[in-house]
C-alpha cells in the first residue's frame, strides 16, 4: 500500500517564477516527484497547483477545500508569494464562494489552520520580498506574519530565494517524508532549514581567494572578487557556490556576476543599489587566525 | 443565458477569472478579471536604473529574460550605448533568450495547453514496454490522481494510441525544458531570474566550453522540435482542425522584433533581427513598425480621461476607480488607433509577410500538411502552430550564433550613469511585443512604463468602444456544453497569458482594487 502524501501549493502575490524553478529539479526530476513514488512507499499527491493542475476555476477549488475537510491535519500547505493584506485583502483573490472573491489572505489563514505543516516557498512568502517592498503599495507581508496575526500555530518552514532552488523545497519535503518534521534545531532564526542556509556564500566562494589576497574585479567580466561590483554574498545565507543551478550547470558568480542576496529578509531593499559595493558591513576578519600566528612570531 | 465563471483559470502565469455570457449556445459577452495587483511600478521609482534589469525580471517568472532584455535594452538606449554593444554581448544575449524561448514554446504547448486536448486516462489500457508510460499507468492504478484530474470531461478526440504517446510526450518535454533553462544557466548564472543580461552587453565571457556546452544541450532540444514538437502539434491540430476556424480575434498583428543581428544601430525598431519588426492585417500585407503609434486608452479604464491616449513614454497613470462605462484596471494600448494581437503569431506572420524565405518554407509547409489556408493561421490553431514555428525558427539559428562568440573578445561595454535621461527597450518575449520605458533623474528612476504582451492580448475597450484581441476571440464563440466549456479555455488558452505581466503596472487608488476587466 503505498501512502499518499497530500500537498496544496497556494500561489499568492507571486511571480510564478517559484513554481517554475520546481519543475527544474534535476534529481529527483518533477516527473519523479508527481508521479513516481518518490520515497519507497510514499507518494507525492499534488492536489492543487494553479500552474499544472488539469482542473480549472470552481472544479479546482473544490479539490482544495475538500483536502482540507477531508484530510485535515494531514496535508502540507506550501504557500508561494507574499500575501496582500492592504485594504482588507482586496489587491489578491483565488476563487470565489457564493459569487465574491475569497482573498489569499483568507486562502492561507483557512489552509494552514487545518494543516499538518505549511512551508513558505520563496522570499516573497518567507519574508514579503520584491511585492513587500517600499512603499509596499498593496500591504504584502510573509506567511508567517499572518499566521502569527490569525494566531494559527503551526511548524512553519521557510524556502526563501528568488526562487529558491529545487533541491532546498524538494529536500524540505523529502526529510518530512523520511524523517519527520524538522526540529528547532534544524532551523536557523529565520526558520530556513541549516542544511541549505547554514553557510555565507562567502563563504564557500569560489573567489573567496581573491577576496583575501584583494584582488577585485573593476568591472563586469573581470576575474576577481566582485565584492566592489555589489556582490552580497558575504551577508547572504545559501549554499549556491557548491549545489549550483539548473542540474549544476552554473551559479550567479559562476556566471560573473555579483550575488544579490536573493535569500535573504533584506531582499530586496537593503541589497540595493545591487551593483553598488556593500557599506556598513562587518565583514569576516580576514585571515585573522594567520594575522595572529604572525605576531605571536615576532 | 447561461452565465460561465471560470475561477481560476489554471495552467497560465496568474491569477485571471473569465466570465462569459451565453446565449443560445454562443458566447454574448466576455469579461476577464485579473485577481492579483503587485505595483511593481511604484515600487521601481526612486531606485538605481540598473536595479531595473533585476526588479523588472520578477514580474513574470515564466519569461524572466524577455523582460530583462527588454529592461536592459531600455536602459542602454537611456545610457546612450544601445549601438555600442559587442558581438560577444549581442550573441549571448540572442543565445540567453534564445533558449528560454524555446523552453518556454514547449512548457506552454505540453504543460499548459496540452491536457485541453489530450486524455491522460488512456494511459490506463497502455499494454507495451515504455517504463515512463508504465510508471504513469502505476499511477492512474494507484487512484490519487490529482493533479491531472478533475478535469472538464468531454471532447477529448485523439485515439488511445496517440493519447498514451502524447503523455509520453509530456513527460519527456518536462526533461526537455529542464535542458533548455540549463542552455541558458550556462551565459546567465541561474534561472529562472538570471542575472547575466546586464547593460553594456553581458557578465559572462566566452569559452570554448561553454559553447560547446551550450550548442550540445541545443542540439537535444532541436531535435525533439523536429520529431516531437511539431509532429505533435499537426497530430492534434488533424483531430481538432473546427479549431482553425474558432477564436479569430482582430486580425491586426504586431511584432517588435527579436535576436539582434546588428548591436551597431541604436534604434531597435529598424535594426537588423532574426524575427522582422512590423505589422499586418488580414492581408498579409506588411507595414513598418512606427514605436510613436502606439497609445494607451483609458475610457474604459479606471483612469481620469486626460490621460487617455498617450505614448508609453509619456504615460501617467491617474486612477478614477468606479469611472462610468469603465470596466477594468488594464489599459487598452493601440497601434494607430487600431486593436493588434501580439504573440508568436505575430511575429511569425510577419516575419512571413515579410518575405523571410525560411519562415515562407515553415508557414507554407505546415499549411500544406494540415490542408489549410493562411487564414487559418488567425485561430487557436494558428496560434499553437505559430508558437511551435517561432520555436523551430529560433533554434536552427542557435548553434550557429554560439559559433560566432570570440573567447578573448570583450563582451561587456563600460558606460557613465546619466543625471538625466530617457530610454525605450523593445523586444518579442515568448508571449509577444514587450515595451519598457525609463525616465531617469538624478541618476535614479523617475519613472518606469512596461506595456507588456498580455495587456495587448487582454485589453478592454478603448476610446472608440473596439473590444480587446482575446474579447474578441471569444465573443460569437459557440459553447457547446456549458459545464464543460472546452471552447473557452482552449481560447484563452491559446494566447498563453501571463497576467502577472498584465496587472502589475497599473496605479492602485480607493476600493476594490487589483482587478482589472474585459467585457
Amino acid at each position: 500500500m503505498v501512502k499518499e502524501l497530500p500537498v496544496i501549493y497556494l500561489q499568492t502575490a507571486a511571480c510564478s517564477g517559484c513554481a517554475v524553478s520546481m519543475l527544474n529539479s534535476a534529481s529527483p526530476t518533477i516527473k519523479n516527484l508527481l508521479i513516481d513514488q518518490v520515497a519507497p512507499g510514499v507518494h507525492i499527491n499534488l492536489k492543487f497547483h494553479p500552474v499544472v493542475m488539469a482542473a480549472a476555476g470552481d472544479l479546482a477549488i473544490q479539490v482544495m477545500e475538500d483536502t482540507a475537510k477531508r484530510q485535515k491535519g494531514g496535508y502540507v500547505l506550501i504557500v508561494d508569494g507574499a500575501v496582500p493584506t492592504a485594504d482588507g485583502g482586496v489587491y489578491g483573490a483565488v476563487g470565489e464562494r457564493n459569487g465574491k472573491p475569497v482573498t489569499m489572505v483568507q486562502r492561507v489563514t483557512e489552509m494552514a489552520q487545518d494543516a499538518l505543516a505549511v512551508i513558505a516557498m520563496g522570499t516573497c512568502a518567507s519574508f514579503g520580498g520584491i511585492p513587500a517592498a517600499p512603499p509596499n503599495p498593496t500591504g504584502c507581508v510573509s506567511v508567517q506574519k499572518v499566521l502569527t496575526a490569525k494566531g494559527i500555530n503551526k511548524p512553519l518552514v521557510n524556502i526563501p530565494g528568488c526562487p529558491p532552488h529545487p533541491d532546498w523545497l524538494f529536500g524540505t519535503v523529502e526529510s518530512i517524508i523520511m524523517f519527520g518534521l524538522p526540529g528547532a534545531e534544524d532551523l536557523d532564526d529565520f526558520l530556513r532549514p541549516k542544511a541549505y542556509y547554514g553557510k555565507l556564500i562567502h563563504e564557500n566562494c569560489p573567489r573567496r581567494a581573491s577576496f583575501d589576497e584583494g584582488k577585485f574585479a573593476k568591472k563586469l567580466g573581470d576575474e576577481g572578487c566582485l565584492y566592489e561590483l555589489g556582490c552580497k554574498g558575504p551577508i547572504t545565507h545559501a549554499d549556491c557556490p557548491l549545489r549550483r543551478w539548473n542540474s549544476g550547470t552554473n551559479w550567479i558568480i559562476g556566471a560573473g556576476a555579483p550575488c544579490n542576496g536573493c535569500t535573504q529578509p533584506e531582499f530586496p531593499n537593503e541589497m540595493e543599489p545591487f551593483y553598488e559595493k556593500l557599506v556598513d558591513v562587518d565583514l569576516p576578519v580576514v585571515g585573522a587566525y594567520w594575522a595572529n600566528k604572525a605576531k605571536e612570531v615576532k | 443565458m447561461v452565465k460561465i465563471v471560470i475561477d481560476p483559470v489554471t495552467r497560465i502565469e496568474g491569477h485571471l477569472k473569465i466570465e462569459c455570457v451565453v446565449e443560445n449556445g454562443i458566447v454574448k459577452d466576455a469579461r476577464a478579471t485579473g485577481n492579483l495587483f503587485r505595483g511593481l511600478e511604484l515600487i521601481l521609482r526612486g531606485r538605481d536604473p540598473r536595479d531595473a534589469q533585476i526588479i523588472t525580471q520578477r514580474i513574470c517568472g515564466v519569461c524572466p529574460q524577455s523582460h530583462g532584455i527588454a529592461a536592459t535594452l531600455n536602459l542602454d538606449s537611456a545610457f546612450g550605448i544601445a549601438g555600442k554593444i559587442s558581438d560577444n554581448g549581442r550573441i549571448i544575449r540572442n543565445l540567453i533568450h534564445g533558449a528560454h524561448v524555446v523552453q518556454d514554446h514547449i512548457l506552454h504547448f505540453y504543460h499548459l495547453a496540452a491536457l485541453d486536448y489530450v486524455n491522460v486516462a488512456d494511459v490506463a489500457t497502455y499494454e507495451g514496454n515504455d517504463s515512463q508510460l508504465n510508471s504513469v499507468k502505476d499511477f492512474i492504478q494507484r487512484g490519487a490522481l490529482e493533479p491531472f484530474m478533475p478535469r472538464y470531461e468531454g471532447d477529448y478526440r485523439l485515439p488511445p494510441t496517440v493519447n498514451q504517446q502524447a503523455v509520453a510526450h509530456y513527460v519527456k518535454a518536462l526533461e526537455m525544458r529542464r535542458i533548455g533553462h540549463e542552455a541558458v544557466s550556462i551565459f546567465s548564472g541561474k534561472v529562472p531570474h538570471s542575472v547575466g543580461v546586464v547593460p553594456g552587453g553581458v557578465t559572462s565571457t566566452p569559452t570554448a566550453d561553454n559553447i560547446m556546452a551550450y550548442i550540445w544541450k541545443i542540439k537535444i532540444l532541436q531535435d525533439f522540435i523536429d520529431n516531437v514538437y511539431i509532429p505533435d502539434v499537426l497530430a492534434v491540430a488533424g483531430a481538432y482542425m473546427d479549431y482553425a476556424g474558432i477564436g479569430v480575434g482582430c486580425k491586426n498583428l504586431l511584432s517588435y522584433g527579436m535576436y539582434d543581428l546588428d548591436g551597431t544601430s541604436p534604434d531597435y525598431a529598424t535594426r537588423e533581427r532574426l524575427f522582422k519588426q512590423g505589422t499586418i492585417g488580414a492581408d498579409l500585407k506588411p507595414a513598418p513598425l512606427d514605436t510613436g503609434k502606439i497609445t494607451e486608452q483609458v475610457k474604459h479604464s479606471w483612469y481620469e480621461d486626460s490621460i487617455s491616449n498617450l505614448h508609453p513614454s509619456r504615460g501617467d497613470t491617474k486612477p478614477q476607480y468606479g469611472k462610468k462605462d469603465a470596466y477594468s484596471w488594464a489599459k487598452a494600448p493601440r497601434y494607430d488607433g487600431k486593436v493588434y494581437e501580439v504573440g508568436p503569431l505575430a511575429r511569425v506572420a510577419v516575419t512571413y509577410a515579410k518575405g523571410d524565405p525560411v519562415m515562407k518554407e515553415l508557414v507554407e509547409g505546415s499549411l500544406k500538411a494540415l490542408k489549410a489556408s493562411p487564414s487559418a493561421l488567425f485561430s487557436v490553431l494558428g496560434r499553437h502552430l505559430a508558437r511551435a514555428l517561432s520555436a523551430k525558427f529560433v533554434i536552427d539559428n542557435l548553434e550557429g550564433w554560439a559559433l560566432q562568440l570570440k573567447p578573448g573578445q570583450p563582451a561587456y561595454t563600460e558606460y557613465q550613469l546619466p543625471e538625466e535621461a530617457s530610454g525605450m527597450g523593445i523586444i518579442e518575449g515568448s508571449r509577444g511585443a514587450l515595451g519598457h520605458w525609463i525616465e531617469i533623474k538624478n541618476k535614479k528612476i523617475a519613472n518606469y512604463q512596461a506595456v507588456v504582451p498580455t495587456t495587448w492580448n487582454v485589453s478592454p475597450m478603448d476610446d472608440k468602444g473596439q473590444h480587446g484581441p482575446i474579447e474578441q476571440a471569444l465573443i460569437g464563440t459557440k459553447v457547446k456544453d456549458e459545464k464543460n466549456p472546452f471552447e473557452v479555455v482552449r481560447i484563452v488558452r491559446s494566447f498563453d497569458p501571463c497576467i502577472a505581466c498584465a496587472v502589475h503596472f497599473v496605479t492602485p487608488k480607493g476600493r476594490d482594487l487589483g482587478k482589472f476587466r474585459v467585457v
